[in-house]
């Protein structure tokens, strides 16, 4: 399928998801569903540095948290209104992804990795250190109650995070089958083979680091205006880093679908869990899950049903 | 910021005594990712493992941490050598360890992190022992005996690996291993095995310097992730693999952190590790004394 | 020099204390044929990856079609025609044959339609006779196939200079013969070749002319019948 009918497919989806939303009558479904959905453009995010190019990102806390920390920035500055402003999270966070990419690309997979980590603490300390937006102690948003065109805030974030999701997912399933995917996947197959069949592998991978940081940043940008309350703890949470891996892995990091699945399931997943049982207790299932997956279907859920499509028919 | 010499001294001390201790820390990240090439990024978690089971043995028993976790070290290093094994079979053997051994040992440190949460709860757990508490002056400077006691024993350890790998057949099967798995086939060894009894005793150190860890300071489950960046900026500035650069490199850090939290506050500290390993890595990525 | 497609003077590496080459002069005159040869250890990938750009040589220059390359990145040379073979295969294991194919064709800079890839892919694998493996995995190829899809890959950069490193390493005769036959196509096509190989009797049918290194330096640049009698390169071969 050609990306515009994708992309119009997919805004149809998105448009049925939020009216079956609205048939529930009940608020919480936008909070449930907002969480679910900010995982999907973060596990897509991820899966564009992780599952096409191979490179590992344990800093998605940091990325997400600049996301949101420069709305909180706008909002004790110019005080733009949130479609403004998640554009701007968005840039600001591609910058930085660039600029961390240019730091630490040369780097074999393993450092890079670990040097990801590393920047997603030092960002954590510089905010917890930076009174203006609140340091440890955090900074107050104050939502509104109402949006134009919408019953409430709560489900215009829904609807925005809606967007960001599509808007994700159709930018993913573009790299992915483009020339710049190719040149991705072959950078993860083999890096010198890559680079000795010509594709110029610094370049193309400081493009996916870009990307996938302006997604992260898109992601946290209408944060604090969900959560209301911003601390370091609660952006730079651990959470975020073993979610926006877990989900690529258990849905399958080879397509765009995979995160999709997996962020869906599992989220959903995360989301009864914490309701029913301790939000602790739905992070080790977390854990458990992404540790049963990569040992024993490293390729996912979409892997076994592309594996079982295979056995159905033996001379494909 | 008021530079006095007593001021001065006395972070220089606890530097060095808690770069002692982060010798014994980071030894077992040495050993598994400086030799062996094995990310395992879940190493805190097994040093706050060991922490735990030292604070269990001490309030129902009344046991000295240190003694404990050196009794229980058999037990660890079985549980790192069958941790080892599943590595072993699922990625080593199929080539992926970069995208998927990384993910795996991620989620291993979470779970071991959320099932010590799940089971102690948040609240920071500390030791008794006769030598907390006491200190002893010499000059202008204290010299706690919290931090002086597991300096000490971490000396030891530090020295006894060394020991174990420059003097033993199998120790030196191991640093073998680290350079060249094929000849080491070649000589008849098991290079699998090898790795196993490395890795086991990685782990098997970790929990040791657990021991020391709730000596010096009050654990909670999630201060595993400040050490991550502890052991991996050790491992990589004492040129990964030298026991000798490790016990430097933990040297240097120990007091750069000391520094840090006594002129600008502790809540600096986390970003001290971290930097230098982002420094060590942009500059010298072969460490001090490196290969 | 206008004659030499690739001339690489002096060129010294060093890792710490060791040092894999000092001092190696290596010329290819355009369309030659050239083998290199020299015992394990004795600096010959080393000296290959200086000239792809993976290594940065300490010392010395590489000029290749006149123009200095030292400076530039391995995929950048690609791009102006080098290309190389691995001794141990690295396909594209999540890709078919033509997919990895595709990709040479794709990224080495030789503006092809976007549909006229596939053919031109397909056309690279019917030259090397992997037509019928197209849509397999490339990781499910035999062993001689990896080396002939190592050699499509490089093909299907247009290279003018190819360095096919150990392409024969571990095939049977007839895959040998399969391979050189190959080869001496695609230098028919105008394709200078580099062969290091450790096969002496593909490299003496092969080549017109003969360099060898021993521990880092070159010992004899010749006629390949001249080289094979230095009592230099004996020694080195069989020992004292």
């Amino acid at each position: 399928m050609r990306s515009l009918p994708f992309l119009g497919a997919a805004i149809v989806v998105a448009v049925a998801v939020f009216f079956a939303a609205a048939l529930v009558g009940n608020e919480y479904v936008y909070f449930a569903g907002y969480t679910v959905l900010q995982f999907v453009v973060l596990a897509t995010a991820w899966n564009i540095l992780g599952g096409y190019t191979g490179y590992v990102n344990f800093g998605t806390a940091g990325f997400f948290a600049m996301g949101a920390y420069s709305t909180v920035v706008i909002y004790k500055t110019i005080k733009l209104p949130l479609l403004l402003a998640i554009p701007v999270g968005g840039v600001t966070t591609a910058i930085f992804g660039l600029a961390m990419g240019y730091l630490t690309l040369r780097l074999r997979g393993v450092f890079f990795a670990i040097a990801t980590l590393a920047l997603a603490i030092v960002l954590n300390t510089l905010i917890v250190n930076w009174s203006f937006v609140g340091g440890s102690r955090g900074v107050y948003i104050i939502r509104p109650r109402d949006a134009a065109h919408f019953e409430s805030y709560v489900q215009f974030l829904f609807a925005v995070m809606l967007g960001l999701s599509v808007l994700a997912v159709w930018i993913a399933r573009m790299v992915e089958q483009s020339r710049l995917g190719r040149g991705l996947a072959a950078i993860r197959d083999d890096e010198l083979a890559a680079e000795c069949a010509g594709v110029p592998t610094l370049r193309l991978k400081l493009i996916s680091t870009t990307l996938s940081g302006f997604l992260m940043g898109l992601a946290g940008a209408p944060f604090p205006y969900y959560v209301t309350y911003v601390d370091p703890g609660g952006t730079f949470n651990l959470a975020y880093a073993v979610n926006s891996i877990a989900m690529p892995i258990i849905g399958g990091t080879m397509s765009w679908i995979g995160p999709l699945v997996g962020a869906v399931l599992l989220g959903t997943l995360e989301q009864v869990a914490t309701v029913t049982i301790s939000s602790e207790l739905n992070l080790l299932i977390v854990g458990v899950l992404l540790v049963l997956f990569v040992t024993l279907a490293p390729n996912g859920i979409m892997g076994l049903v592309s594996a079982r499509r295979r056995k159905a028919k033996p001379n494909a | 910021m008021d530079v006095s010499l007593d001021l001065f001294l006395n972070a220089i001390a606890a530097g060095i005594l808690l770069g002692g201790f982060y010798a014994a820390v980071s030894i077992g990240i040495s050993i598994s990712f400086g030799m062996l090439d094995i990310v395992n990024i879940a190493h805190p978690a097994f040093i706050i493992l060991g922490s735990f089971i030292a604070y269990i043995a001490n309030e129902k028993l009344g046991a000295d941490p240190i003694l404990t976790t050196i009794v229980l070290a058999p037990a660890f290093f079985l549980l790192g050598a069958g941790l080892y094994q599943i590595y072993h079979i699922c990625f080593e053997r199929r080539g992926r360890e970069a995208l998927s051994g990384l993910a795996f040992f991620f989620g291993i440190l979470f779970i071991t992190e959320v099932s010590l949460l799940l089971v102690f709860g948040v609240d920071y757990r500390s030791v008794q022992a006769a030598y907390i508490g006491p200190a002893i002056t010499i000059g202008l400077v204290g010299i706690p005996f919290r931090l002086a006691v597991p300096c000490a024993v971490s000396l030891i350890l530090v020295g006894v690996v060394h020991f174990y790998l420059q003097k033993t057949f199998t120790g030196r099967c191991i640093l073998a291993v680290s350079q060249n798995q094929r000849a080491l086939q070649l000589m008849g060894a098991n290079p699998i095995r090898i790795k196993q009894i490395a890795f086991g005793i990685s782990i098997a150190t970790a929990a040791i310097a657990g021991a020391f860890l709730i000596i010096i300071q009050p654990v909670e489950p999630s201060i595993g992730r400040d050490y991550i960046g502890r052991v991996f900026a050790v491992c990589v500035l004492g040129g990964m693999g030298s026991i000798p650069g490790t016990l430097l490199a933990a040297m240097i850090l120990g007091v750069a952190e000391s520094f840090t939290a006594t002129f600008y506050g502790p809540s600096w500290a986390p970003a001290v590790s971290f930097g230098l390993l982002l420094l060590t890595l942009a500059v010298r990525p072969a460490g001090l004394l490196g290969r | 020099m206008p004659e030499n497609i690739l001339t690489a003077t002096n060129i010294s590496k060093h890792f710490g204390g060791f040092v894999a080459l000092e001092g190696v002069d290596f010329h290819v005159a355009t369309g030659e044929r050239v083998g290199l040869l020299g015992p394990n250890g004795s600096g010959k990938s080393t000296l290959v990856n200086c000239i792809t750009g993976t290594l940065r040589n300490d010392t010395g220059e590489i000029a290749f079609l006149g123009e200095r390359i030292e400076g530039l990145v391995t995929h950048q040379r690609i791009r102006r025609g080098v290309a190389r073979t691995f001794q141990i295969p690295r396909p594209f294991r999540s890709m078919t044959v033509l997919e990895n194919v595709e990709i040479a064709l794709l990224y080495a800079g030789h503006a092809v339609s976007h549909e006229g890839h596939t053919a031109a892919a397909l056309a690279v694998l019917e030259q090397l006779g992997l037509r019928n493996q197209a849509d397999m995995g490339a990781g499910q190829l035999t062993q001689v196939d990896l080396r002939k899809l190592e050699l499509a890959r490089a093909l299907a950069a247009r290279p003018k200079l190819l360095i096919a490193d150990e392409a024969m390493a571990g095939l049977s005769h007839t895959e040998v013969d399969e391979i050189l036959e190959l080869l001496f196509q695609l230098n028919e096509t105008g394709i200078s070749i580099v062969m290091i190989e450790h096969i002496m009797y593909a490299v003496m049918k092969f080549s017109q002319r003969i360099a060898v290194l021993v521990a880092g330096r070159k010992i004899a640049d010749g006629d390949p019948q001249a080289v094979v009698k230095n009592p230099d390169v004996e020694k080195a071969y069989l020992g004292e």
